[in-house]
């Protein structure tokens, strides 16, 4: 059901010049653009391979080696030491015909799935585009994530090839690595000599392997990409893309991100979440541009020096971080020599409107904000360098792509909602070449994404009269921290697990940084006493096992947890008394007592 | 304070906000970041757990000082000396 808003969102427009600068965008207007645009025309703009062929790789590397750009730097890699390495598209080349070869020669096979679980560093970007080569599918998990959703994912996934670090193995691989049959290889990037007993080292495999390697000839519908995804309920979600996936993230990169062969660009995301990969390794590679990877964690001070020293032109970056940097005052931003930006983009949540205007005091230009999902695989709706911002939406479709605000009707179809800001469900119209194909092994919830030829987003919006959509908030229970959406069923399976849980429920609470941090609320079993100790034990227990990017950050006891009669905890309810919000409907509701 | 009571101090915040690491057992010059997979939040909420313990107010440019224990100790000893 659709509710009208109370009222309109604050807006102060931010108009953008009608003369361009130095570099003209991309896109010179918004609507002329959507008007002549066709996804044939996009397909031009890549080369593809003989005989209808089409491999990510090709577009990202070998194509600009071809043209006689591999000279050009393909990546500038920050370590956290301070140590710089430049990688040009020849080096990267090489890099990943000799990675694709070490994986053949393992007896990888096209479409077996080639797991990585490493920081920013360029043995990650060697082994994604070198997986995808070889005609790999290739999945990036976050290095962050604790032994439990490495495990979980790399099952569902059924890795067959694991990239990593002996740190990493051993503490979140090796303790359940039996466990998983179709894992036949480990390779280690820093090994020195010594891998962990029942890994390889890498570098002795890249050191007998041939420079050369004759890319795979997928087609544009042959597996690709699998990005891992939370839902409300049961595991996580194995979101698959295909080769032909690079189509839209070439095109959306040059009119959302406005990127030219010649930019310095700066995607902060981590590949293990799909910003990092569409936009931190595909896109900007297929693009030409020199891209600045920083192994390193958010940190305000190395953030604007990175952005200072290395002459970056365009950055996409995230809420929280830009929030962090609103914290840490605009003066570090105005000591720096940041002239040089031309672009700057966030993803993620909703950006704030507070956060856009002080973007422009602070950088004198405003970040433009977008939206997307793992399952789009792309940029879908955006703030463009040439259209005027409303602080707060988060833009207009890209063209090729439809919008539309609609209500799931009874049962089966949706229904169009027409009237301006009307909440409804945000969908968009399947068939866009990064559209996810399937959820990994489960059919059922991926048709449960569509219906009458639309793909149904969860996420609730509204569409002002002028055609820019506002979010609003998740038509389910998923949290989104920092960007990353979390399922509290996977945190909530984690904590049943210590001994002294009985009960669990895990929502998100509003923070001004993160937008929602993860707050467990447990129940616990009749032989146990709350106290501080057990408190800290049990947030510990979720930490060690999930990770910090997905465990809670705060636990809470409670002695019931409000339930429906069927006794399916009901986590709306619990936040609603967390916050001090209007209940809803609870004649379903009944409270058992533990 | 004693060097002995900021230590205590830190080490009873980072408890607090990251249970499962060992504070018997921890090198002084680790990362926290890298050893234990600490995120930004993470440090963030370290700082906050200070200024209520020690009352020590740590600007958001100088949370890179408390990745340490060693070089968090040093840091809070010069902010609160």
């Amino acid at each position: 059901m659709t509710v009208p808003t109370k009222s309109f969102p604050s807006e102060e427009l931010i108009k953008k010049p009608s003369l361009f600068g130095a570099v003209p965008p991309n896109m010179r207007n918004y609507d002329n653009l959507c008007a002549s645009f066709c996804w044939e025309t996009a397909r031009n703009q890549i080369d593809g391979l003989s005989g209808g062929a089409l491999n990510i790789a090709h577009e990202a590397v070998d194509r600009h080696v071809l043209s006689g750009r591999g000279q050009h730097c393909a990546l500038r890699c920050l370590a956290k030491s301070g140590a710089c390495r430049d990688i040009s598209y020849t080096d990267l080349k090489r890099a990943t015909d000799r990675f694709a070869h070490v994986l053949a020669d393992l007896g990888a096979k096209p479409g077996d799935t080639v797991f990585s679980l490493l920081g920013r560093v360029p043995e990650l970007y060697i082994t994604a585009l070198g997986a995808l080569k070889a005609g790999a599918v290739f999945c990036p998990l976050f290095s962050a994530f604790g032994p439990e959703p490495v495990q979980s994912r790399m099952t569902i996934g059924k890795a067959k090839i694991l990239i990593t670090t002996t740190n990493y193995y051993q503490r979140k691989v090796a303790p359940w690595r039996t466990k998983l049959q179709s894992l036949q290889h480990v390779l280690i990037i820093d090994a020195h000599g010594a891998p962990p007993e029942g890994t390889l080292d890498l570098d002795v495999l890249l050191a007998s392997a041939p420079a050369v390697f004759e890319i795979v000839h997928t087609q544009p519908e042959d597996p690709a990409l699998l990005h891992f995804t939370s839902g409300t309920t049961g595991k996580p979600k194995g979101a698959l893309h295909v080769h032909e996936a690079v189509v839209a993230h070439h095109m959306t990169a040059r009119y959302a991100l406005d990127l030219h062969p010649d930019d310095i660009y700066w995607c902060t995301a981590d590949p293990g979440w799909v910003t990092g990969t569409s936009y931190g390794i595909v896109a900007p590679l297929t693009n030409g541009v020199t891209m600045i990877v920083d192994e390193a964690e958010f940190d305000p001070g190395r953030w604007y020096e990175i952005l200072e020293r290395e002459r970056v032109t365009v950055w996409y970056t995230a809420p929280t971080a830009i929030r962090m940097l609103m914290k840490a005052g605009p003066e570090l931003a105005q000591q720096r020599d940041l002239s040089r930006l031309r672009f700057m983009a966030s993803v993620g949540e909703p950006l704030n409107p507070e956060a856009i205007l002080w973007s422009k005091h602070a950088f004198g230009e405003p970040f433009h904000d977008n939206w997307w999902q793992t399952e789009t695989g792309g940029i879908m709706i955006a703030n463009y360098a040439v259209m005027d911002i409303k602080p707060g939406s988060m833009g207009k479709p890209l063209p090729g792509i439809t919008a539309a605000i609609v209500e799931r009707a009874n049962g089966e179809g949706v229904k169009i909602v027409n009237t301006p800001m009307m909440v409804g469900e945000l969908a968009l119209r399947a068939g866009w070449p990064s559209m996810f194909r399937g959820y990994l092994g489960e059919e059922t919830r991926y048709k449960a994404c569509f219906a009458d030829g639309w793909y149904l987003s969860g996420d609730l919006a509204m569409c002002d009269a002028d055609g820019y959509f506002w979010f609003v908030g998740r038509a389910d229970d998923v949290i989104k921290s920092a960007g990353h959406l979390i399922g509290p069923f996977e945190v909530e399976s984690t904590l049943l697990k210590h001994s002294a849980v009985a009960e669990a429920a895990v929502i998100g609470i509003p923070d001004e940084r993160a937008g929602e941090v993860v707050k467990a609320f447990v129940a616990l079993k009749p032989e146990y006493e709350a106290s501080e100790e057990l408190r800290r034990d049990i947030l510990g227990h979720a930490r060690k096992h999930l990770g910090p990017a997905v465990a809670p950050r705060t636990v809470a006891f409670a002695d019931d947890l409000p339930k429906t009669r069927s006794g399916k905890i009901m986590r709306r309810l619990l936040k609603a008394h967390e916050l001090g919000l209007p209940e809803g409907d609870t004649s379903t509701l009944e409270k058992m007592t533990s | 304070m004693t060097v002995d009571e900021i230590k205590a101090a830190f080490l009873e915040a980072l408890n607090r906000v990251a249970p499962e690491i060992d504070v018997n057992d921890l090198d002084p010059i680790e990362d926290l970041r890298d050893a234990f997979d600490l995120d930004s939040m993470d440090i963030l909420n370290l700082t906050i757990e200070l200024h209520d313990t020690l009352g020590a107010d740590i600007p958001e440019a100088d949370v890179r000082k408390l990745t340490t224990m060693a070089s968090a100790i040093d840091y809070l000893e010069k902010l609160l000396g």
